[in-house]
């Protein structure tokens, strides 16, 4: 390794680099922007449910039952309906997710102290919102019973009888925010992005151009032709990551609970891997068509599926559980979410720091090894 | 005039197929992504890893617990007696819920008083926790109402029978309310759009850098020409790749096509027509192949995240819903969502593939429009 080279060599990247404003502003304006988009426009939260009501009973009892649905902040409530062919023309044209059916003998059968059936019809595409949406008619619809079980013992003099009270406490993220869990997903998922776009393309333009030869003829060595281009780019993702730690905070005010200069410490490691990655990517390809489409097969869409951003990793089965290990945004996800709503530290974060390391020390490697194949 | 966009299509296919690496990844990818994404898309939530805390250690309590386990969605992995082991377990995603009973909930129970309890759940993935949380409640409800009837019977001496809602759900074109079926063709969708904006954009960008892009000018062939003979070899592999990944959905993962085959073949058109054309148009903006990339990918990643593919529109602020409307891929989701599980037909998506034929019309115009100034 010789310094005055490698120096040399980060020079001629960072002066290409500068001299192409129009990429290097896209390097760090596309980070911003995205976070800025996705952080505002995505959540998993399931409110505002649309609903239709078929209401057959027109009682004061049933008019009290729907009262619920329309007090309740997770539905609203987007029209009534006699006629079930308009009911299911509201499903599917997707103006509606649920229909809730009340039957004509609704409120006799209560009046009777009987069960009264109630149906709801759910549109099962979106298999996630319609768990979670059927879990709030539930809880609604058990609330209306207890309270008419309530009004029927204390009709007896009995009162309150609940035998159990169950209090549920959601840790991290009481009011269970999803921008909480996504904001942490997103940097990890654009940063593997933008660490393998801005390197993959590096190697592969110097050979499409021939400047290769020109740098093989040189005494660099490739060791040190892979640290030189390395440090620009390393430069430029780390102002990213800067960038996006500072708009969680400041802007989505996601709580980070842990330690800033670990959170940093662990996004360099990331970022060497995804970085080298992305060269080993364009060493091999030697073409810029064929290392774009590289790098898009092989980082955006496995770290937006199968990194444990949205689809949960202990979910999914054996095999594809194993292929998810090489996958490195998994390790800085995990590192993230533990460090962001969390706030553990370095002895719980030990086994993904421990992977990613490993994942970074190949990859280098790799790349080194490559570029000797290719250059002999 | 056939001719000449027949000598273009032919030199075109030769280059894109003269690459061996190239041959593989325009096909393969695509399977195997759909393979592992196939699996990999998925929220059901199953296997819900919990822990017991158990301080009372009463018949009561672990009737309770057993009431959790028999339910098929808890599995109880650890039996724990501290503060501190719940939270480590959590900490390290061990277990995502923790069941706590205090000291005195069996006696509680038996003196006909209200009893408590506490289940703690991780919210650092909101999702997964709210559908818990559902089943949690749907799991106390039963056991509750069991319970009442019980205590009613001790303390009146006879059992009353209680007015209340019977809710019975049924989940429309999902019954069981499978995730795959939801995503597997969503990922369809993602894998095409990919393969088919990458490679226009691309490809003609390579033209230019390399300077080929002049011969073709100086031929006698006009820019609609140039422009259709380029783009229908891209149409043709898309086109392909639907086909690929279609059967690998339909054979592999036993998704249902309820709807028109025909139908989703010809909305891919319309869908492809979109794709190609924001492909021309980034290559009209774009000097190199990594701009072109860098461009491409600007576009795919928010079209992708901001389609409703995970993230419901309907949840996004109405600004951004606004921005979705000229998202094509938006479309093509509710169009083959609708023909895989809704089994709907033209007359209920004849608006989405209008709004796709639209935008694929004004993109085209305005890509060729811009391309033939380049040129002029």
């Amino acid at each position: 390794m010789n310094l005055k080279r490698i120096k040399a060599i980060t020079r001629k990247e960072f002066i290409q680099i500068i001299r192409d404003p129009r990429s290097l502003g896209m390097a760090i304006a596309f980070p911003m922007l995205l976070l800025t988009l996705f952080g505002y426009a995505l959540s998993l939260d399931v409110d505002n449910v649309p609903l239709v009501i078929w209401n057959q009973d027109k009682s004061q009892v049933s008019q009290d039952y729907i009262l619920n649905f329309k007090a309740s902040p997770y539905f609203k409530i987007v029209g009534y309906s006699d006629n079930y062919k308009e009911l299911q023309s509201y499903v599917d044209k997707n103006k509606a997710f649920m229909i809730l059916v009340i039957p004509p003998d609704f409120s006799s059968l209560i009046n009777s102290k009987q069960s009264a059936p109630v149906q709801l019809l759910v549109d099962g595409s979106d298999s996630n919102t319609a768990t979670i949406a059927i879990g709030y008619v539930t809880a609604v619809t058990a609330g209306y019973n207890r309270k008419l079980a309530i009004d029927s013992l204390s009709h007896l003099g009995v009162r309150d009888i609940t035998p159990v009270d169950m209090r549920t406490r959601i840790w991290f993220n009481q009011d269970l925010k999803s921008r909480n869990f996504i904001i942490p997903g997103l940097i990890a998922i654009i940063m593997m992005v933008i660490a393998a776009l801005l390197t993959s393309l590096t190697v592969a333009r110097e050979w499409e151009r021939g400047t290769m030869e020109q740098l093989i003829s040189t005494p660099i060595k490739p060791r040190e032709l892979i640290l030189g281009k390395f440090i620009p780019y390393f430069v430029i993702g780390f102002v990213d990551v800067l960038i996006a730690i500072l708009m969680g905070e400041f802007i989505f005010q996601v709580p980070l609970r842990g330690s800033v200069v670990l959170l940093f410490i662990l996004s360099s490691l990331f970022l060497t891997g995804t970085l080298t990655m992305g060269m080993l990517i364009s060493i091999v390809a030697k073409k810029q068509l064929l290392a774009s489409q590289m790098a898009m097969v092989t980082t955006f869409l496995p770290a937006f599926l199968l990194s444990g951003f949205v689809y949960s990793i202990a979910n999914m089965p054996t095999i594809i559980q194993a292929i998810t290990y090489i996958v490195p945004a998994r390790y800085f996800i995990t590192i993230l979410k533990g460090i962001y709503l969390k706030g553990v530290g370095l002895e719980i974060l030990v086994i993904p720091v421990l992977f990613l390391s490993v994942f970074a020390f190949v990859v280098v490697n790799l790349a080194t090894m490559a570029f000797k194949k290719k250059v002999t | 005039m056939f001719e000449r966009i027949r000598q273009i299509i032919i030199k075109e296919f030769i280059q894109i197929l003269r690459d061996p690496r190239m041959r593989t990844l325009l096909f393969l990818p695509p399977i195997i992504q759909m393979i592992i994404f196939g699996y990999a898309a998925s929220t059901d939530v199953k296997n819900i890893q919990m822990a017991v805390y158990d301080l009372d250690n009463t018949p009561e309590s672990r009737d309770l617990v057993r009431e959790f386990t028999y339910s098929d969605y808890f599995h109880v992995k650890h039996y724990i007696y501290t503060d501190r082991a719940a939270e480590e377990m959590i900490d390290k995603s061990d277990v995502n819920t923790v069941i706590r009973f205090n000291l005195g909930f069996g006696n509680d129970l038996n003196a006909n008083r209200q009893a408590q309890a506490q289940l703690i759940i991780d919210g650092s993935d909101s999702n997964t926790a709210a559908v818990i949380s559902a089943y949690a409640n749907q799991i106390m409800e039963r056991y509750s109402s069991r319970l009442l009837d019980k205590r009613v019977q001790v303390l009146l001496n006879r059992s009353i029978r209680f007015p209340k809602i019977d809710l019975r759900t049924r989940a429309w074109f999902n019954e069981n309310l499978l995730s795959r079926d939801f995503f597997i063709p969503g990922v369809i969708a993602l894998i095409v759009t990919v393969v088919t904006l990458l490679l226009t954009s691309m490809a003609i960008v390579k033209e230019k850098e390399i300077g080929t892009i002049e011969q073709l000018i100086v031929s006698p062939i006009n820019s609609w020409e140039l422009i259709l003979g380029k783009l229908l070899p891209f149409a043709l592999i898309g086109l392909f790749d639907i086909l690929l990944v279609t059967v690998v959905g339909v054979f592999w993962f036993d998704v249902p096509i309820r709807g028109n085959l025909l139908l989703l073949f010809g909305s891919a058109i319309l869908y492809l027509l979109t794709t190609l054309g924001i492909g021309l148009f980034i290559s009209t903006i774009a000097n190199t192949q990594q701009e072109a990339m860098m461009t491409a990918f600007f576009f795919i990643f928010p079209a992708i995240l901001l389609s409703g593919f995970v993230f419901p529109i309907y949840n996004m602020p109405k600004l951004i819903q606004y921005i979705t409307y000229v998202n094509p891929i938006r479309y093509f989701l509710v169009i083959i969502r609708g023909i895989f599980l809704k089994g709907v037909g033209i007359e209920i998506l004849w608006p989405q593939m209008m709004a796709l034929f639209a935008l694929g019309i004004v993109i085209f115009t305005l890509s060729t429009l811009r391309f033939r100034k380049r040129l002029g």
